[in-house]
């Protein structure tokens, strides 16, 4: 293996998650702490969240109005500092799992890299995990109605997959017919049509709505142009490395 | 005749070749990037586990991905 490839994407998605938290602390996580005012009845319930009948099945929000059943409700973390750590771990750890993906895409179109086809290669990430599946699920805010969770999480995977096929083909492929294809896969999702919830209404204000679906592209496409931009530089050091060590050898 | 890369360098410089050859080495890396990275993201981003949605609820929020 490639050892220092794989150290390069590691290293970038970790810079990548750090500086991610940075930039939704500005505000997006604001706008979830300000949502969950308005989960349930209104009252601030902290981290839990008020279930609906649309995910009772396996999943997981149950807010706890008893006082006697807090003990049974799964662990999370406080608000606060702990919460943000966690969010840090969980950013660093979504950062190193798309700088892998994205290097295996990289190395699979066997393009040569450096910062500014890295930044590209963002880009294209940013349209393939955040644009097109934010064309039909957009950006939801805790306390926000949406249908069932396992469908949305299929139609995501299925978008992201038809989106990336469809850019690659029309990309990289050379022939007419072949990127007439790729267009079209990009547009099956669409117009199969995301899973949408069977009631719109919702506590939450509209304007929070708005003002997060904004904050979080714009931070998305910040964290995508520097986890490709990093990444594109790093993966041309590492293989120039890795070059050079073969020779030794 | 002269290989030339994107740089406009003559690519039989060494310091200049900077895609990996294709070989086993290549293809077992790009399987593990991309199996071990579909894993990570999963876990971070999509396990149902109350625990693990716990901990990573900003982040699925703030990346856009189906949460609740």
């Amino acid at each position: 293996m490639l050892v220092r490839v794989l150290l390069a994407a590691l290293l970038a998605g970790v810079l990548a998650g750090a500086f991610a938290t940075a930039a939704q602390s500005v505000r997006v996580i604001p706008l979830i702490l300000e949502a969950e005012k308005y989960e349930g009845d209104g009252a601030n319930s902290g981290h839990h969240h008020e279930s609906d009948s649309a995910e009772k099945a396996g999943h997981s929000h149950d807010s706890v109005a008893v006082v006697e059943e807090v003990e049974i409700e799964a662990w999370a973390p406080d608000d606060g500092f702990e919460r943000l750590l966690y969010t840090f771990v969980s950013n660093v750890i979504a950062g190193v799992a798309f700088a892998l993906i994205l290097t295996a895409a990289i190395l699979v179109a066997r393009q040569q890299m450096s910062l500014q086809s890295g930044l590209v290669w963002g880009a294209v990430g940013f349209v393939v995990f955040v644009l097109a599946p934010n064309l039909g699920l957009t950006p939801e805010l805790p306390g926000m109605p949406a249908a069932n969770l396992q469908d949305r999480q299929i139609w995501w995977l299925a978008t992201v997959l038809c989106t990336a096929g469809g850019i690659a083909l029309m990309a990289f492929s050379k022939k007419i017919p072949l990127m007439i294809i790729g267009a079209v896969l990009i547009a099956v999702p669409h117009i199969y049509g995301a899973p949408m919830p069977e009631v719109h209404e919702t506590a939450v204000p509209a304007m929070l709505a708005v003002e997060f679906a904004v904050a979080t592209i714009v931070t998305s496409g910040l964290f995508w142009l520097v986890l490709g931009g990093v990444l594109g530089n790093f993966l041309q050091r590492a293989t120039i490395a890795e070059a050079n060590e073969e020779v030794a050898i | 005749m002269l290989l030339q890369n994107t740089t406009g360098k003559n690519s039989s410089q060494l310091e200049n070749i900077a895609v990996p050859a294709l070989d086993n080495k290549l293809v077992a890396t790009i399987a593990f990037a991309a199996l071990f990275g579909s894993f990570l993201l999963y876990f971070v981003a999509f396990a149902h586990s109350e625990v693990l949605h716990n901990a990573g609820h900003d982040t699925r929020h703030a990346i856009t991905v189906p949460c609740h």
